[in-house]
């Protein structure tokens, strides 16, 4: 790995219920990448200033316990507080990316997909089908390669939302398509498309969307959780695999293909 | 009073739920068509009104262009036959409707008021034929109405208009005073003032139970005629609250018979935990035991770990949702306020509930009046508890298990726990110890005081009857917990910014303040500096309420602005309401006025002692007689549908098991998704050392033998966690009695004979207790359809819970089998041991021998266990707990979705053999290539029973076949009771 002279730093948000920035924290440490959690209203009050950030990271939580739809209440504190820094910020060379309740977050901001530069909301992660929170592992592939995606075979790792039922208009999907904004999409274990079957796709999601990023390519939100998974014992089916491993008498790998992604990020900063 | 009241509903244009939900409420009885849902936020204000266009900027702010419409002033149309409004009680918890009113703020920049607020409620639009019967069944699944308002219209009277406009405030008389009770009384009135409580002068009406008993009444008497003057209404509920069984275990405490002068608590759990501490030496795991909010064993040099099992089995019993949510929320607190602040990093759950397919008649009054929540009502709406409390709070919930049975009808047992992590020492001090000091400020944070849970402490303390007062009920709000905690355990407590924390559990601010007064000495309560949800709370109200969401501190005067200064930031309300001193006393004022003055030692350690009595009871049954059928296939296949067997796999799946990152072994195993006994959680990121959590519960044998039920628990919890490789010596165990009928000597002395295996059980394995709870009186009284008195007492129930430490998660074994070839065992003895087992309930017989242990055979057995573990020549291992070798075989097999090909031994008839929850035992699964190792290792103790094969699971004895099931049949049995949840 190469050091830039001014390593670029993530800003991870936090605060009212957000509640996963630790382990992605960890994950982009892991990955070469130093961040700092700050709390929104350290930058409401200008304690800390978004401008000296190249990552911003809304990270899965429960902000504001869900109330007035997951992810809306907090797109609110960020867009009546903070709406002329994050416009700077988009337009710089930085990246964005909004994991389960942040990609809600960015969903609600129309951060994604952001065709136009005015941002309405055009895409909305619903409630799943079924009503109820769901967690477990699930199998991810990406449907383009990009910045995000690079060298990705596949990601597997856990999906935990109540509304994570990707829905937009019939229009909106086309040109997301169009576009080569769908970034991942849920799949089956041999990677073949889960064509919305219950419990490849965990929540109804239209076109077993996943994530998808802006028009521009800048920011990315996914609903599973790439940074819960981020070593060999983390992942649902290790048990399995170690019982391969150790009667090939092979090593075991530390870490998983979860980190690829962060990996990616950091790539991209020292290009 | 708001003058100004505005009303905004919002739906969804394609309801993604509208099917599910639907569903889930249609019935015979109720035969739905669709179940439209529609959120109504009520906008009430005086110091402003909102224009028609700020009120659809706030309809926007409230909802999702993309798949929302919203209404401002104007109802929702859509094709329905009723509608129901189901909203919140004045006073009631209201988290979206708090969430509203932030984002309204945030927008406009305004605060709202005193007298403003956002109401939320949600509009049930009800497309169906539905009779009155019908909709009134709907209503009670909709609606509680302990917390909440309903309101039901026709299509018709909906008309154009749609709902009535509610604002749901209190509204409550100004400024109360605190009183003076007269004791001086003959003991038929002390003793109603015991049971009823104090009479309110203004209304005539007894204010709820004190749950006093008489010689504690004349205790208090004595002590206020030597100060010469009559106690304050203050006083007097201190003194209840702080001397209630719930908060001094005073059955646990007391002398019994004449061979326990000290009592259970000393003589069975302190002790064996003491005991085991000296034996251990320098190998002691444990940092802090009985005396703070949680218990704490060692993690690694740095760090230690945490644990702590409550109870919320009253509240449950009145609303399940919100019992169980106070419940895990609460006990979430008791790791926060643990030394100077844990960090919360696994949740525990655990069920004890009727047979959610029945729907027994009992109600609390005569003449079918206020009847109990059925079974699956409770059990659902607990299971949602905990949901919402445990992922709201960013937790995860691996660990938890249910058990039904019918005497759990009346009275659900609802277990809570928590495990935190901490450093062990910061800033140059030790993390788990506390110390407030004279001249420390009192801080109260978090959430503001209501009437919420007044009488709380005293009225688990209480049996269930008819005057079970409603304010035992509240609703958590895990987002105000979630602030603060965060705040505390990731920012102030590293910053030094105060001496000591404790929870306001049971009690509130009298029992959390008067604790903390122990260690400075004393304190001085200023109580009308506490914040208040609304105006007009009697002092002794505040003084108790247990209101959710708070904690107290000792934050030193040199360092309340800067404390201040962080909540602030953090939007965390915190609040100065008092000193710590050194005075001896517990003093309270109220508006100038001295409310409460009592010696501290009074308060704590004032109650009479008593000395319990108890009677042996022997109950005999006929020896079981019952045949072997020639086949065992449809037996088999029963057994897994038997409730405490079978899948429970939707609530693992709702609550989030991943979050914080530590995933190792979750409560779902294998491509078969088979529910694990013990889970793996790794709580430090950088370290490869893991959080592993088990438990053990056998109420079907207490009746008939509770010493061995103890023992039987305690093997199965700590087996639990030998089977994924956590080793003996780490390992600690929290005792949670959950017993009923306490006040009667045939049930204290199986609370003696189950508190006697606790210490022989713990001892014998060398496994310390580190915290415990006992909750004494979980009895139902009431009547039946023909008001006939009826009491249901639930089954004197111990769960023990274990934790241990795994030292390298990487060597972890799972419960799947894994390939075909592998060899197949069972590890230990099996005797013929049926006594309370799932074989004879589902034969509905009664009686038998309960298991039995050796435990120095067992420890032996456990120690090679972990050897081959370490060894890596295990694939996989599962303990045999309900249900026997059988289903332990059959579990195994599902969770690796492979079949397998076993022969049992002669010997014992072959039904006996398979279904014995003798303890002790493992099945085991190993790779071919392993097998010398293995069987030099254990010798005599592993059975070769055969191997795993194909897709077919087959077992025969003496040549002839008793089963050959595919697998994916056995699959879909033990899957199918809940698989529609």
């Amino acid at each position: 790995m190469t050091t830039t002279k001014t390593p670029a730093k993530a800003l991870i948000m936090s605060g009212y219920g957000i509640n996963s920035e630790m382990e992605t924290r960890e994950a982009l440490m892991r990955a070469g990448m130093a961040s700092d959690i700050v709390h929104i209203n350290d930058l409401i009050a200008g304690e800390k200033a978004l401008s000296h950030y190249r990552l911003m990271v809304f990270p899965g939580g429960f902000s504001y316990g869900d109330d007035t739809g997951a992810g809306n209440a907090y797109a609110n504190r960020v867009r009546n507080n903070l709406w002329s820094d994050l416009k700077d910020f988009l337009a710089g060379d930085n990246l964005v990316l909004g994991i389960c309740n942040g990609f809600q977050i960015l969903a609600n901001l129309g951060l994604i997909p952001a065709f136009e530069q005015v941002r309405p909301r055009e895409i909305a992660l619903m409630p799943n089908r079924k009503g109820v929170l769901e967690c477990r592992f699930v199998t991810l592939k990406p449907a383009v390669e990009n910045l995000w995606t690079r060298g990705i075979t596949h990601l597997y790792c856990p999906v935990s939302h109540g509304e994570g039922n990707f829905s937009c208009s019939e229009e909106t999907l086309k040109r997301i398509e169009r576009e080569k904004m769908v970034a991942f999409r849920y799949c089956r274990d041999d990677l073949s498309p889960a064509g919305g079957e219950y419990p490849y796709n965990p929540n109804g999601s239209l076109a077993d969307i996943a994530g998808i990023t802006s028009a521009d390519g800048r920011v990315l939100g996914l609903m599973p959780h790439p940074e819960r998974a981020m070593e060999f014992v983390n992942l649902y089916d290790w048990p399995t695999q170690k019982e391969h491993l150790r009667r090939e008498g092979k090593p075991l790998p530390t870490e998983s293909m979860n980190m690829q992604i962060f990996q990616n990020i950091v790539a991209y900063f020292e290009k | 009073m708001a003058s100004h009241v505005h009303r905004i509903e919002v739906h969804y244009s394609r309801d993604p739920r509208l099917q599910t939900r639907t569903e889930r409420f249609r019935s015979p009885g109720v035969p739905l068509r669709d179940l439209h849902l529609v959120d109504v936020y009520t906008i009430a204000t005086s110091q402003r009104d909102f224009s028609p266009d700020e009120l659809s900027q706030i309809g926007a702010q409230l909802s999702n262009p993309v798949v929302q419409r919203y209404s401002v002033d104007r109802p929702t149309e859509a094709d329905f036959d009723h509608a129901i409004e189901v909203g919140f009680l004045p006073g009631v918890t209201d988290n979206a409707g708090t969430t509203a009113k932030q984002t309204i703020e945030d927008y406009f920049g305004f605060r709202f008021g005193e007298g403003e607020a956002v109401f939320s409620s949600q509009l049930y639009l009800v497309a169906g034929d539905l009779t009155p019967d019908s909709l009134r069944r709907l209503t009670a699944a909709l609606a509680n109405p302990l917390v909440n308002r309903v309101h039901v219209r026709s299509r018709e009277e909906y008309g154009e208009t749609g709902m009535d406009t509610i604002t749901p405030f209190v509204r409550l008389d100004e400024l109360q005073a605190a009183g003076t009770v007269d004791l001086d009384l003959p003991d038929a009135d002390l003793a109603r003032i015991g049971k009823e409580g104090i009479t309110d002068p203004e209304t005539g009406e007894r204010r709820g139970p004190l749950a006093l008993d008489l010689a504690q009444l004349h205790a208090i008497r004595d002590y206020f005629r030597g100060l010469g003057r009559r106690p304050t209404d203050v006083e007097l509920e201190s003194l209840a609250q702080t001397w209630s069984e719930h908060c001094k275990h005073t059955i646990f405490a007391s002398a019994m018979d004449d061979d326990l002068p000290r009592g259970l608590y000393k003589t069975c759990i302190q002790a064996a935990t003491n005991t085991i501490r000296e034996a251990k030496g320098d190998k002691d795991i444990c940092v802090s035991v009985f005396t703070d909010n949680s218990g704490a064993i060692v993690f690694d040099d740095e760090h230690l770990v945490t644990c702590k099992v409550e109870t919320h089995n009253s509240p449950s019993a009145l609303d399940p949702f919100g019992g169980a949510l106070t419940g895990i929320v609460g006990v979430n607190r008791d790791t926060i306020g643990f030394g100077l602040g844990a960090k919360p990093c696994i949740n525990i759950y655990g069920y004890c509930v009727g047979d959610p397919e029945t729907e027994p008649a009992l109600f609390r009054g005569k003449n079918r009046e206020n009847p109990i929540i059925p079974p699956r009502r409770i059990f659902e709406g607990v299971v949602r508890g905990v949901d919402v409390g445990g992922n709201c709070s960013g937790i995860p919930t691996p660990q938890g298990w249910c058990y039904f049975h019918d005497r759990y009808v009346g009275k659900p047992l609802v277990f809570a726990g928590t495990v935190g992590v901490m450093p062990r020492a910061r800033n140059g001090r030790l993390l788990h110890e506390k110390q407030a000091l004279p001249g420390d400020l009192i801080v109260m944070v978090g959430g503001r005081v209501g009437k919420d849970g007044i009488h709380g402490a005293t009225f688990s303390s209480e049996a269930l009857d008819p005057a079970s007062p409603v304010t035992a009920v509240q609703i958590g709000d895990p987002i105000t917990q979630k602030k603060f905690s965060d705040v505390i355990v990731k920012e102030a407590r590293d910053l030094d910014l105060y001496r000591s924390i404790t929870d306001n559990g049971a009690g509130g601010i009298s029992c959390s303040v008067a604790e903390m007064a122990r260690e400075s000495g004393g304190c001085h309560v200023l109580l009308d500096r506490v914040p208040l949800k609304y105006p007009g709370m009697a002092p002794w109200e505040i003084w108790i309420s247990e209101s959710q969401e708070r904690m107290t501190l000792a934050v030193p005067e040199e360092k309340v602005d800067a404390f201040m200064d962080l909540m602030r930031k953090r939007e965390v309300e915190a609040t100065v309401i008092g000193r710590f001193t050194d005075t001896g006393r517990c003093v309270v004022e109220y508006n100038g006025e001295t409310v409460m003055d009592i010696d501290l030692e009074f308060l704590h350690d004032g109650l009479p002692k008593k000395h319990l009595q108890t009677l042996p009871v022997t109950t005999t049954y006929p020896e079981p007689e019952f045949a072997c059928p020639d086949r065992l296939d449809d037996l088999l296949l029963a057994m897994l549908t038997r409730k405490n067997i079978c899948s429970k796999e939707f609530i693992s799946t709702r609550y989030d098991h991943t979050v914080q990152g530590g995933h190792v072994l979750g409560p779902v195993q294998g491509s078969g998704r088979v529910q694990a006994s013990a889970t793996l959680t790794k709580v430090v990121l950088d370290s490869m050392k893991g959080v592993g959590l088990s438990q053990g519960l056998f109420p079907s044998y207490t009746e008939l033998d509770p010493y061995r039920m103890a023992i039987a628990a305690i093997d199965t919890a700590i087996r639990g966690l030998i089977a994924i490789g956590v080793p003996m010596d780490t390992i600690a165990l929290l005792d949670n009695f959950c017993w009923c009928s306490s006040d009667e000597p045939e049930r204290l002395w199986q609370l003696k004979r189950a508190a006697l295996g606790c210490r022989d059980g713990a001892v014998g394995f060398g496994t310390p207790y580190i915290s415990g709870k006992d909750s004494m009186y979980n009895d139902f009284s009431g009547f039946d359809a023909d008001s006939n008195p009826v009491k249901v007492s639930v089954l004197p129930t111990l769960l023990i819970s274990s934790i241990g430490i795994h030292p390298d998660v990487a060597t972890a074994v799972s419960m799947d089998a894994k390939f075909d070839g592998d060899l197949v065992y069972v590890v230990g003895e099996t005797n013929e041991e049926l006594g309370g087992s799932e074989y004879l309930a589902h034969l509905g017989i009664e009686g038998g021998t309960v298991p039995a242990l050796d435990i120095e055979t067992a420890k032996a057995c456990y120690e090679r266990m972990t050897d081959a573990i370490e060894k890596k020549i295990v694939a996989s291992a599962f303990p045999v707990t309900h249900g026997g070798l059988l289903v332990a075989l059959a579990k195994v097999a599902i969770a690796g979705r492979v079949g397998m090909d076993i022969t049992i031994p002669g010997g014992m008839r072959p039904d006996c053999y398979l279904f014995s929850e003798s303890l002790g035992r493992f099945v085991v699964t190993i790779a071919p290539s392993d097998r010398e190792a293995f069987e030099e290792l254990f010798g005599g103790d592993a059975n070769l029973l055969g191997h795993v094969d194909g897709t077919v699971f087959r077992v025969s004895a003496g040549g002839k076949t008793l089963i050959e099931q595919p697998i994916t049949a056995m699959e879909a049995a033990y899957k199918a009771p809940f698989g529609r949840y």
